[in-house]
């Protein structure tokens, strides 16, 4: 990511370009392809809460991150050769109830900071590296497949880098951020 | 509505442009992906479907898809898609909404469509409280949950929807969890592929008066069996069930209602049936 929040170009994807894939590459790419847009998609829709609730920092954060994903699930097409993706994304089954680069709904707070969107974020490129340096360790998988996915391992590894130094950047969140004057619980 | 084209939908095609309300991290916003994943799985099309809701923070749904969309009566929403769903059977009627306005207010209905076996999918998105009323215990909230609004927690026994759709006469019970969205777009693409009333539990949590909820992720899990077709099999795993066994539990065989002749009267004739 830049000073404005935007990851780099990923050298290695461009050695990855239109190279002769086996099936069992595709198949993987494919996967990447949907972890890659699951979490473009759940980044669009945290945007959206956080305009509907006017925090529009945070929305603008979410939206950023949202564009940044949905590049690199662009990124995989082209490097692929395929002019869309084939169905059925939504059909692939994962070992973790949603594919490991999508945050979980429930991590949402209205009144969230941006130090706290990005944490969120931090984690979803951990659980996508552990993922795929998964997919490169596991000998069940061919060579190819193998070498694919720690390419992919080391990259989300220098997402991380990337939101860390991010991080650095946005002020830490206030001790009370959660503290609303006029709470939605009657009573409180 | 547009003239349909032919061009395969996504999920996004049957999303409308209305932003949801509800807070975020609310477990209804998967939920709603869950339909759309499904409905785009099904390879149908929004004009060919119908949500109906009552009221409260899920019955907003409808006007968050491309589809036919009736925001109802709280508690009557069953009644509504039966008679939808009777007088145009070539629509696929989904009924949504949460456990306060299907459990309470409308929970007779529940009973009667259940055992009328209309061939509708309900999706109740269960979340143990009343949420867009400021966080009262609904019917499925726990005993023991205190809060301001209810010191102690009410001391009731909560309501076990699965086993009573069961013994209603629901011809097909399955229970999600909108933590897993896509594992509900296949709980829901089963329940309306079944034919007769298909229910759909899915545990949604509300994190604004229920931020315990939280912890369900931790708590859920495949159901270790197959589903059955055997009433009291399943009779005997629903009343054993600790609420987070999740998948098709039940998938029955009786046939649905479906009245001869049933909407394919003129309205004229229809009309004429209600002149005084």
């Amino acid at each position: 990511m830049t000073n404005s929040g935007r990851k780099a170009n990923k050298p290695r994807a461009q050695a990855r370009r239109r190279r002769p894939a086996s099936k069992a590459c595709e198949e993987f790419m494919a996967r990447a392809y949907a972890m890659e847009r699951d979490a473009a998609e759940r980044y669009t829709e945290f945007a959206d809460q956080m305009e509907v609730h006017n925090n529009l920092e945070v929305a603008k954060l979410f939206r950023q991150l949202a564009e940044i994903e949905g590049l690199h699930a662009k990124q995989i097409l082209e490097e692929m050769g395929w002019p869309q993706m084939p169905p059925p994304v939504y059909a692939l089954q994962w070992e973790t109830p949603e594919p490991p680069e999508t945050a979980p709904v429930t991590e949402l707070h209205y009144r969230m900071q941006p130090w706290h969107a990005l944490a969120l974020a931090l984690r979803n490129e951990e659980r996508a590296e552990k993922f795929l340096a998964g997919v490169a360790r596991s000998p069940k998988n061919p060579p190819e497949v193998r070498k694919l996915a720690a390419e992919m391992a080391e990259e989300e590894r220098e997402h991380q880098r990337l939101i860390r130094e991010w991080m650095q950047r946005v002020p830490p969140p206030d001790p009370d951020w959660s503290r609303d004057p006029d709470p939605p619980f009657l009573g409180d | 509505m547009n003239a349909p084209d032919t061009a395969a939908l996504t999920p996004q095609s049957f999303k409308s442009d209305i932003k949801p309300v509800w807070c975020p991290g609310c477990g209804d916003f998967s939920v709603l992906a869950g339909i759309t994943r499904a409905l785009a799985m099904l390879g149908l099309r929004p004009e060919q479907v119908a949500i109906v809701s009552g009221i409260g923070c899920s019955s907003r749904i409808p006007a968050y898809t491309t589809c036919y969309g009736f925001h109802g009566v709280h508690g009557r929403a069953l009644p509504a898609a039966t008679g939808l769903k009777i007088a145009r059977p070539d629509l696929t009627v989904l009924v949504a909404g949460g456990d306060g306005d299907g459990y309470s207010i409308g929970g007779n209905h529940f009973l009667h469509a259940c055992r009328r076996n209309v061939d509708l999918t309900y999706v109740v998105m269960d979340n143990h409280v009343y949420g867009m009323t400021k966080g009262q215990p609904s019917p499925t909230t726990e005993p023991g949950w205190s809060s301001k609004l209810a010191p102690g927690g009410t001391g009731v026994r909560e309501f076990h929807p699965l086993v009573i759709a069961l013994a209603s006469g629901a011809n097909f019970i399955a229970r999600g969890f909108s933590g897993d969205p896509n594992g509900c777009a296949r709980l829901i693409a089963e329940a309306v592929r079944h034919p007769g009333f298909s229910f759909v539990e899915i545990l949604s949590p509300c994190v604004t008066f229920r931020p315990d909820q939280r912890a369900w992720k931790d708590l859920v899990r495949p159901a270790p069996v197959a589903p059955t077709d055997d009433p009291a099999r399943a009779a005997r795993r629903l009343m054993t069930d600790d609420g987070f066994n999740l998948g098709v539990l039940y998938k029955g065989n009786r046939p649905p209602y479906a009245p001869a002749g049933a909407g394919r009267a003129p309205l004229a004739e229809l009309v004429k049936e209600f002149e005084v």
